[in-house]
Parts: structure tokens; sequence; C-alpha cells
């Protein structure tokens, strides 16, 4: 004979069957709200705790995070500065390039003329002359008297040479003069340099009707430089009824103070004219 | 020996920097001059000896630097150079005072013996703007640089002049 009592679990039963009661609730979705209610507070708790947790991880981790960042910085920054060495080497190249493609561009543009190129290494110690140092010389093909020049125009003649450089004195030394041709007057005149590095020209006939604009131009006459080499461009004219010629001042289209490479004419030959000068002869 | 001998490369050292550096960097028309202020720094030290010596160096390579005759910076620095052994006869105690004097002594000199050998050679000179744009900021330029190359000097004579410690 078996025992009503031990057969049927209630409190089994009940729980199963409130179990079974929750879960069918819940699908239906009438536990939502109170299991809002319910997990509220708890997802509040999770929270700030789970926030307390990571501060503190933070805390202890940070310092081996911040060897790692400062690392990888320091490895960014070792990177950018050779990106910038790179990007100010392209940029020295394409300078380079630039001033050599013009200098090709002079060189087509003025064919008969064969050319050599040369870098500006110094300037002369005085102040009072305007002379530049060129790493070119004799051994180059040089001599004294080649005409210098830029893309832009004439730079002025080789006046000493040695084996591997040249001095090169500018037109703007106070002691040069060099016969121009001004366009499209084809006045004669004088370009005479001076301390200040201003070019002026002098020996304009009167008749000649200059104005501002004019180009200024190498005539060729005196045999030391050849002709048609732009110099500049007239940008003042003074004139006086009483004077026996006009004079102006210019613009040279040469920046002389930042002159870097020229280009030396090779084949040109000066022409030395003194011994047709005459001199006083002795009664 | 040494110590005169150590002027070649000294000297040849100071025309790349004038040339290459120094003289590309104008205020107005004027630039500093270095051959001048170690030339002057140099004369100014108690132990040397070899100041002429210096002077004539130095100016022969800049000399041959320069477009002018060897000449002018040989004469004008050799000017200098008894000026400065003359002031350190007077103003001993005070060196870096001396130097500064000489500094606008011998840059005066120095301008006046380039500006005198250009006209003799048939440069035009405007006496008035020379004095204004190129004396005026050398003389400006050379003043400023001439502490830090009396210091630089005054080592170099303290190394190749080891004073004598008597026993």
């Amino acid at each position: 004979m078996m025992n009503p009592k031990s057969k049927i679990p209630w409190p089994t039963l009940t729980l199963v069957l409130i179990a079974v009661g929750l879960v069918i609730l819940a699908l239906g979705g009438y536990l939502t709200p109170l299991s809002r209610l319910a997990l509220s507070p708890v997802i509040s708790t999770q929270t700030w705790v789970s926030e307390r947790f990571q501060a503190l991880r933070v805390y202890f981790t940070a310092p081996r995070d911040v060897n790692l960042v400062n690392q990888r910085n320091a490895e960014l920054e070792a990177e950018v500065a050779h990106l910038q060495t790179q990007i100010i080497e392209l940029q020295q190249q394409l300078g380079e390039f630039r001033i050599l493609s013009a200098l090709l561009d002079f060189a087509r543009a003025y064919p008969e003329y064969q050319y050599v190129g040369a870098s500006v290494i110094g300037r002369d110690p005085s102040p009072f002359v305007k002379y530049i140092h060129i790493n070119r010389g004799s051994d180059d093909g040089l001599r004294r008297g080649m005409p210098v020049v830029t893309q832009q125009g004439l730079v002025g003649r080789i006046s000493q040479i040695t084996a591997s450089a040249a001095l090169v004195q500018l037109i703007t030394d106070p002691s040069v003069t060099v016969n121009v041709r001004l366009e499209p007057t084809r006045a004669e005149a004088i370009l005479s340099g001076s301390i200040t590095g201003d070019l002026g020209l002098d020996m304009i006939p009167q008749d000649a009707s200059i104005g501002a604009g004019e180009l200024v131009l190498t005539s060729g006459l005196g045999g030391n430089y050849p002709p048609n080499i732009l110099i500049g461009q007239v940008t003042g004219v003074r004139s006086q009824d009483y004077d026996l010629f006009q004079s102006a001042s210019m613009q040279p289209v040469v920046d002389f103070a930042n002159l870097e490479i020229v280009l030396v004419i090779t084949n040109f030959q000066p022409v030395d004219l003194s011994p047709l000068i005459p001199t006083p002869s002795v009664p | 020996m040494i110590p005169a001998l150590a002027a070649f490369p000294v000297f040849t050292l100071l025309a790349i920097l004038q040339t290459s550096i120094v003289s590309r960097v104008p205020l107005l028309q004027g630039t500093a001059d270095l051959v001048l202020l170690v030339i002057i720094a140099w004369a100014l030290q108690e132990r040397v000896s070899t100041a002429w010596h210096w002077a004539v160096i130095g100016g022969a390579i800049i000399g041959l630097a320069s477009s002018l005759s060897i000449y002018v910076p040989i004469i004008s620095y050799l000017i200098t150079t008894a000026a400065t052994l003359l002031l350190r006869r007077r103003i001993w105690q005070t060196p870096l005072l001396a130097m500064f004097l000489t500094t606008l002594i011998g840059t005066l000199i120095s301008h006046f013996a380039t500006a005198l050998s250009l006209s003799i050679a048939g440069t035009a000179l405007p006496w008035a703007e020379t004095l204004k744009l190129i004396t005026l900021p050398s003389l400006f330029l050379n003043i400023l640089l001439a502490a830090p190359i009396y210091a630089i000097v005054q080592d170099l004579a303290d190394w190749l002049h080891p004073e004598e410690i008597k026993i």
C-alpha cells in the first residue's frame, strides 16, 4: 500500500505552476512594467559598480598604457620629423628644378650661346663692392670677362678666376658701366651701378622720348657683353632742358640679393678696346 | 710660432663664414666684419704677442677672397691692430670696453681705407650715403658681435697661451 501524501509533491507542483504562470505572463508582456520596476535599481547599481571598477582598472593599468602611448607618440613624432625633412628636401629640389628649368628656357631662347651652370657660393666680404663667388673656374672652361646671366637677365661678368672658382662682378657694382639700348625707342644709354645696389641710366640723348616701362637691354657696344640680354625696365626719367643728356632710374629683372644658380656664357669673347683708345701723345 | 700659425685655419674658416653667410645678411648695405673683430679681440689679449702676424694673415686671406686690392685689408687691419695695442695699454683693466672702442675705431679705419682705395681707383662714392648705408649699419653689427667674439677669442687665447704657474 502506498502513502498518498508521498505521491503528490504539492509544494513542487505549486512552484512549477507559478513558474509556468510567470513565463506565460512574461511571454504575454504582462510582466514588463513589473520587471522594469524591479530591474531598474539593479541596473543602476550594476552601472555604478561597473563604472567604479572601470575607473579602478584604468587607475591601476594607466601607467603601462601611458608608457605605450608615449612610446607610440615618440615613434609618430619621429616619423613626422622624418617626413617634414623629406618635404623640405623635396621643396628644395623643386626650387632647384624650377630654377634649372627656367635656366634651360633661357638657354633655349638664346641658342647661339654655350653655357656653363654655376652655383653662387658666396659674396664679397667687403660691403663696398658687389661681387659674387661661383663654384666654377678655369678648369670648367671659364675665362675672365665672360658674361654671367640668369633666366631673368644679365648678372655681370667674371672679373677674377681660379681653377675651381670665379669672382663675378655684378652690374650693380659702383664701378660698373654697361652700354645699353632702350626698347622700343632704341635709344642708347649707359647703365651704372651704385653702392646702394640701385641701377641708373645716363647719357640718354635729349631727343629720345623715353618713358617708364621701357625695356633695358645690352647693346653690345664696347664688346664687354653680348647684345640683347635683358637687364630691366625704366621706372622714371629725369630730364632738364639745360642738361646735355637725360638720366633715368631702372628696376633690374634679376634679384641680386637672392642669386643661387647662374649661367656663364662661354662662347662670347669680350673685345678689348683699350688699344684703340687714343692716349695723349707727348710732344 | 704655433699661435701665429693658428691664424691660418682660423682666418680661413672665418673667410668662409664671412663670404657664405655674414655677407649675405646685410643690414641696409652694411655687413659685419668677423675677421676685423677677431683681430681686435686677439690683439686685446694680455698674453698674446702675435697680434701683428694675425693682422697680416687675416688681411691677406680676406684680400684674396675679396675683389679689393690685397693691400687694403692688410693695411687697414694693421692700423687697427696698432690702435688696439695702444688702447690695450691705456685701458687694460676693462678689456670689453676696449673691445667696443676698438671695434668702433677699427670699423671706421677699415671703411675709410676701402672707400679711399675705391675713390682712387675711380669709383664714385657718395660719402654721406656711404656713411649712412654702409658704415653705420656695419658698425652696429660689429658692435653687436663684439662681445661674443671677444669671449670666443679669449678662450682660444687661453688655449693657445696657457697661463704659466711659477713654482
